[in-house]
């Protein structure tokens, strides 16, 4: 998978409330979801963010509530990537369960500033700042963590096991 | 034989092996997967994705819908009807709504649904609660929970443990709330991320149930995996008269290996607030000078339980809430409305001027029955004051125990429970 595109830059410590508000989890809608992506951080985030865009952040990324609605809003509205220093584990969790692409490295979240381009080869871990000309590496996806993900997460190993009565 | 940390052995027990170390990747048996009104409805849907038909098995999937209930809104009437919907259909023994329901990390324990030595997940964050149970219990996602419902089995990679001890005596006003808060300010919102806090010591042996799930509630807030408290003669109490499954008693091997051992002395730790706009803000009570508050609310999975409404009702008997503000009273379960309705709290809270409202995770998280305006502040007993937690995202929340809760809405400021009760 290798994806190229602008970056939005947050903070530390973004919180799942920030990612998604409790007032919207009436609904799992994803594309509901999608339109208030961000919004407590960046009331227009939703509205600017285009299809491909990546998210660049400092260390723990995802923290506070287990809803998976965080990680389904900022793919529903077309984030390729997250890039953070670190996640909080729910949040890593989900993202490879539901499919957001995630890597860690701080070289690039160091590097990177708002609306870079980006390239990034997930497999490799390859990240290619082209607005600064800077070449990183990605901290290694645990191989666990890749064997679920060519499995096609962990519902599509769950099938493929035959455990589903 | 390695040395194990209660961590580690619930953990290998569950795997079926001899021994775990911190890293290794293991395939569990899952005592109990929950799921409430936001995190199930996905997870349902995605067990009817994959075909499934059947759950592992009708009396360990819970579902609880206490997050928007009683029922706010038409969608979040429409969540609450796929989990009524799902546990008729697959004939769950605990799923619980109308005067049955209270929020879930209260009603658990209290129902004995979760024991000692138990293996739980939730698809939620503070499902971590049931630490104080000594077990091993984390919050995961809806797609973990839906895997959980089909197979009862979950992979983990097994945490490494901090060790945290505390000494001394505990000081006036001083409960599992305020040493969780000491914890959390001392190491930061990361400080045990993908960690077992294990908590220990002498005044921890003393601590209460309700003090210990206080607690363990709140190992999230580090970014922990979980936190857990070795059971004892006090839990042993709590869970005889209500498990309803044999449950088994671990703890760690002395000597066994922690990342970290922390020692805090509780003659130097005073009641705490975690100021806006994250929990690792924490400040002495003492310290706060002159914060004018709008609303306090007293109540949830942290601050819920007979002992935080207890001593709520130390706090306000015979006094007024300040003018202009708004006490929100939440029983965290049916059982402990009762109980707090039969001790006479009731009567002290209503003569105070407060509202008390069935249970519910409600306000403290944003979704209803107390929000917050633009502007407004608010005292909570609850886990998290991100921004826009609790209402507008120009509100802002402190978080304290329920004395300090009890006592800031007396006084319409954050005010210490010394302020209002004389001794």
């Amino acid at each position: 998978m290798k994806f190229k595109g602008k970056v939005w830059k947050f903070g530390a410590d973004i919180d799942t409330d920030r990612i998604i508000p409790a007032r919207y989890l009436n609904t799992s809608d994803p594309a509901e979801l999608a339109k208030h992506c961000m919004e407590d951080e960046d009331p227009a985030f939703a509205s600017k963010v285009r299809a491909g865009d990546i998210i660049v952040a400092e260390k723990n990324f995802g923290c506070g509530s287990s809803r998976e609605h965080a990680p389904i809003a900022i793919k529903a509205c077309g984030v390729a990537c997250v890039i953070a220093r670190s996640f909080a584990r729910i949040f890593y969790r989900n993202s490879f369960n539901m499919g957001l692409p995630i890597l860690e490295s701080d070289e690039a979240v160091d590097a990177a500033g708002n609306g870079d381009v980006l390239e990034v080869d997930m497999d490799t871990g390859d990240i290619h700042n082209v607005t600064k000309g800077l070449k990183h590496k990605a901290r290694p996806v645990p191989p666990f963590m890749q064997e679920l993900i060519r499995a096609g997460g962990l519902m599509e190993s769950i099938k493929k096991s035959g455990r589903v009565r | 034989m390695r040395r194990m940390t209660i961590t580690e052995k619930i953990l290998a027990a569950h795997a079926g092996v001899k021994e775990v170390v911190p890293g290794d990747l293991i395939n569990a048996r899952v005592d109990i997967a929950l799921g409430n009104d936001i995190t199930a409805p996905i997870a349902i849907h995605e067990f009817k994705k994959a075909g499934a038909t059947r759950v592992y098995n009708r009396n360990r999937v819970v579902l609880v819908p206490d997050h928007f209930t009683p029922n706010k809104d038409i969608k979040s009437a429409n969540q609450c009807k796929i989990l009524k919907e799902f546990a008729i259909e697959h004939k769950l023994t605990h799923y619980y709504e109308g005067g049955e329901v209270g929020v879930e990390h209260a009603l658990l324990p209290e129902k004995g649904v979760v024991a000692p030595g138990d293996l739980v997940i939730g698809a939620d964050s503070h499902t971590c609660t049931y630490g104080a149970l000594g077990a091993f219990a984390t919050g995961v996602g809806s797609t973990d929970l839906a895997a959980v419902m089909i197979t009862g089995e979950l992979w983990f990679k097994v945490p490494e443990s901090m060790k945290f001890v505390f000494k001394g005596k505990l000081r006036k006003w001083v409960s599992g709330k305020d040493l969780i808060l000491h914890i959390i300010g001392d190491i930061g919102v990361d400080g045990a991320l993908y960690k077992a806090m294990e908590f220990t010591g002498k005044p921890i042996e003393s601590l209460s149930m309700d003090s210990r799930m206080a607690m363990c509630n709140m190992a999230i807030e580090a970014g922990a995996k979980s936190g857990i408290i070795a059971p004892d003669k006090i839990t042993k109490a709590y869970v005889d008269k209500r498990a309803e499954r044999p449950y088994k008693f671990y703890s760690s091997d002395p000597n066994a290996a922690y990342s970290d051992v922390i020692e805090y002395d509780c003659s130097k730790i005073e009641p705490k607030v975690a100021c806006p706009h994250l929990p690792e803000n924490i400040k002495n009570v003492s310290e706060i000078k002159n914060i004018p508050i709008d609303q306090v609310v007293i109540g949830s999975c942290t601050n819920g339980r007979i002992e935080d409404l207890a001593v709520a009702a130390r706090v306000l008997k015979g006094k007024t809430v300040a003018k202009h503000v708004r006490l929100i009273v939440i029983p965290a379960t049916p059982h402990i409305y009762n109980e707090a309705m039969k001790k006479g709290y009731f009567g002290i809270f209503l003569k105070a001027g407060a509202v008390i409202s069935p249970p519910t995770c409600g306000p403290c998280l944003g979704g209803h029955m107390g929000i917050l305006a633009a502007g407004e502040r608010a005292v909570a007993t609850t886990n998290r004051n991100f921004i826009g937690r609790m209402g507008d995202v120009k509100s802002e929340v402190y978080l304290a125990n329920p004395a300090v809760a009890a006592a800031s809405a007396v006084k319409g400021r954050i005010a210490h429970p010394d302020e209002v009760v004389r001794s």
